[in-house]
């Protein structure tokens, strides 16, 4: 692990997290205008131009509301359940490369050799709080499996039947669907020959994105951030028609409830930078990322903005899908999950080991992926149709039975 | 005190509350909730010493995997809100003793551990270790755990499998109404 310098470290620790909340609040009122937008409204337009002090005036409400505490509650899991999500949801975008980036050394073989290229890697600069960690997405991982516990311990301490059933639907929800999020990358992983995102970043600006060899991962992984960050068409654990609020019903509009929904849209953020990372190339653009220069000013303006634009994309993407899809019921949740991402993930990382293997073309494992897709487009047309006409033909006998006992 | 001191004090601390936290509440979920944020602490540790891996694997395994479960099989079977199980004089009596006992062991053996420093210059990584825990001997004569590792991994799955036809749904008699199968 390289030495760090404790005042860089502290500078970019304070702004990305000034930067993570700044494009929350943001978010927020993206989210009501493209709601608007999609409903045929205005949307918030009275606070600034645009409404675009709407999230100072939210901030500002939050804070000044009276923070009640019901006295059913256990209080000490009460409290800590929005320090947990929000901790846990700032913590997993330290190994985020935010910016532009350069790709750890290799293994060495001797300590001598090691502590060189670690010297010379010191010399580089890279726009994450923790460059360089060599277990990089697997430290995301661990830190996305602590988020469920700020929805479990909110629902159970809340003591009230609509918080603890959406928070069980929820823990349900994030154990299946965290087994084809954490499937899918093994592909990328196996090509890119390392957990680091900084060095998968390199390999793609170097072959490729990883989107052109492996479509089926990345559709497999977007449905599971999806599911992981509780959006619709996933969000059953705080359905609102059915639950109320869900986990979070007893928690009044105060500060805590504003944390429990700032560490939901930093979920967001940081999804989107893993999305834009791993499979998107990161800063590169085939090349076009060196149009001002390798290094400078220029060149580093040039590459923020590039996976500035991918994140952007992305997080739009969740706002539309949100009015696009509606929710599905909890049995096709985890029957998703279980019946149909599952199993592809498996066929998927097979293919990839064996393109992997046989060191075939990359583009043979584009062609698998794509393969594997359709094959399960009709399976799945077929079981449906399937059920559909024996489901006809169960209530057509209901009906005679009906009519005999008549 | 540096900088270091301070974290390692803080990640200890709460370390060690928690663990406390475990054992002298009386609710199932509670004590559930209190061994998370230890495991959680013990991790933080593992984080600070470099060992990045094996504090990712604990948090994957043991806080996302294990206790996930644990807590979820807690509120899905407790019988009122904030069930408590009530610990007599004889429990904590014994409970502490035993507990006690173990520390005191657990001290020593802390104490008397040694460090070697490595004298060679070959880099140290995963891969001997891996090579020593799942056989392919370097030298002749040298065990291979390869087979007892794959014994203990079959055994897991038949446990595993008993557990799920134990845990099945019993089958009703079939009912000879229809209505009864798609309802």
């Amino acid at each position: 692990m390289p030495e760090f310098n404790l005042i860089y470290t502290a500078l970019m620790i304070g702004g990305v997290i000034a930067f993570v909340m700044g494009t929350v609040a943001y978010l927020i009122l993206a989210e009501r205008k493209v709601a608007a937008w999609v409903q045929d409204r205005l949307g918030p337009n009275r606070v600034g131009p645009w409404g675009l002090l709407q999230p100072i005036a939210d901030g500002g409400k939050m804070f000044l509301k009276e923070d009640v505490i019901p006295s059913h509650v256990d209080k000490v899991f009460f409290i800590l359940a929005p320090i947990v999500a929000f901790s846990t949801a700032l913590l997993s975008i330290a190994v985020v490369p935010i910016g532009p980036s350069t790709p750890p050394p290799a293994p060495q073989a001797t300590v001598a050799e090691y502590e060189a290229a670690q010297a010379a890697y010191q010399e580089t600069f890279t726009f994450a709080i923790q460059p360089g960690l060599d277990i990089g997405i697997l430290y995301i991982f661990a830190i996305g499996s602590l988020a469920v516990y700020g929805v479990i311990l909110a629902g159970w301490s809340a003591n009230n039947k609509y918080s603890l059933i959406g928070s069980m639907r929820s823990s349900a929800q994030i154990i299946s669907y965290e087994i084809p999020l954490g499937m899918a990358i093994v592909g990328v992983l196996l090509f890119a020959g390392s957990l680091n995102l900084e060095t998968i970043t390199d390999w793609q600006s170097q072959h490729g994105w990883f989107i052109l060899f492996q479509p089926l991962a990345f559709l497999l992984f977007i449905t599971s951030v999806y599911a992981e960050t509780n959006r619709l068409p996933f969000d059953l654990p705080e359905a609102e028609q059915e639950l109320v609020g869900g986990y979070h019903t007893e928690y009044s509009n105060s500060m805590k409830l504003g944390l429990m929904l700032l560490a939901e849209y930093a979920h967001m953020i940081t999804t989107s930078f893993l999305m834009s990372i791993l499979f998107f190339g990161g800063w590169s653009l085939f090349g076009l990322e060196n149009i001002a220069g390798e290094t400078g000013i220029g060149a580093l303006l040039l590459r923020f903005g590039i996976l500035g634009a991918k994140v952007f994309g992305f997080v739009f993407l969740f706002l539309l899908v949100r009015w696009t899809i509606p929710r599905f019921r909890f049995d096709q949740l985890i029957g998703l999950a279980w019946k149909v991402m599952i199993p592809l993930a498996i066929l998927h990382l097979l293919a990839a080991l064996l393109v992997r293997h046989f060191e075939l073309p990359y583009f043979a494992l584009t062609a698998l992926s794509v393969l594997l897709f359709f094959i399960a487009g009709a399976a799945s047309v077929r079981t449906s149709s399937a059920q559909k006409t024996r489901r006809k033909q169960a209530r057509s006998a209901t009906r005679e039975h009906a009519t005999v006992g008549a | 005190m540096t900088f270091h001191d301070a974290l390692f004090l803080i990640l200890a601390t709460a370390s060690a509350v928690s663990a406390l936290g475990v054992v002298v509440s009386s609710s199932i979920i509670r004590s559930a909730i209190w061994l998370l944020f230890m495991l959680m602490g013990v991790s933080g540790l593992y984080f600070f010493l470099g060992a990045e891996f094996l504090g990712a694997a604990q948090l994957i395994v043991y806080v996302g995997g294990t206790m996930v479960l644990v807590v979820f099989g807690g509120m899905l079977t407790t019988r009122g809100p904030f069930d408590h199980v009530p610990v007599g004089l004889v429990g904590w009596v014994l409970g502490g003793g035993l507990s006690l006992a173990l520390f005191a062991l657990l001290v020593q053996a802390s104490l008397s551990f040694v460090s070697h420093p490595r004298t060679d210059t070959a880099l140290p990584g995963t891969g001997p270790l891996g090579l020593t825990l799942l056989g392919v001997p370097e030298t002749p004569g040298q065990t291979a755990y390869l087979l007892p590792f794959e014994i203990v991994s079959i055994h897991l799955l038949v446990v595993l499998i008993a557990a799920a036809y134990l845990a099945r749904a019993k089958r009703r008699p079939t009912s000879t109404h229809p209505e009864a199968d798609h309802g």
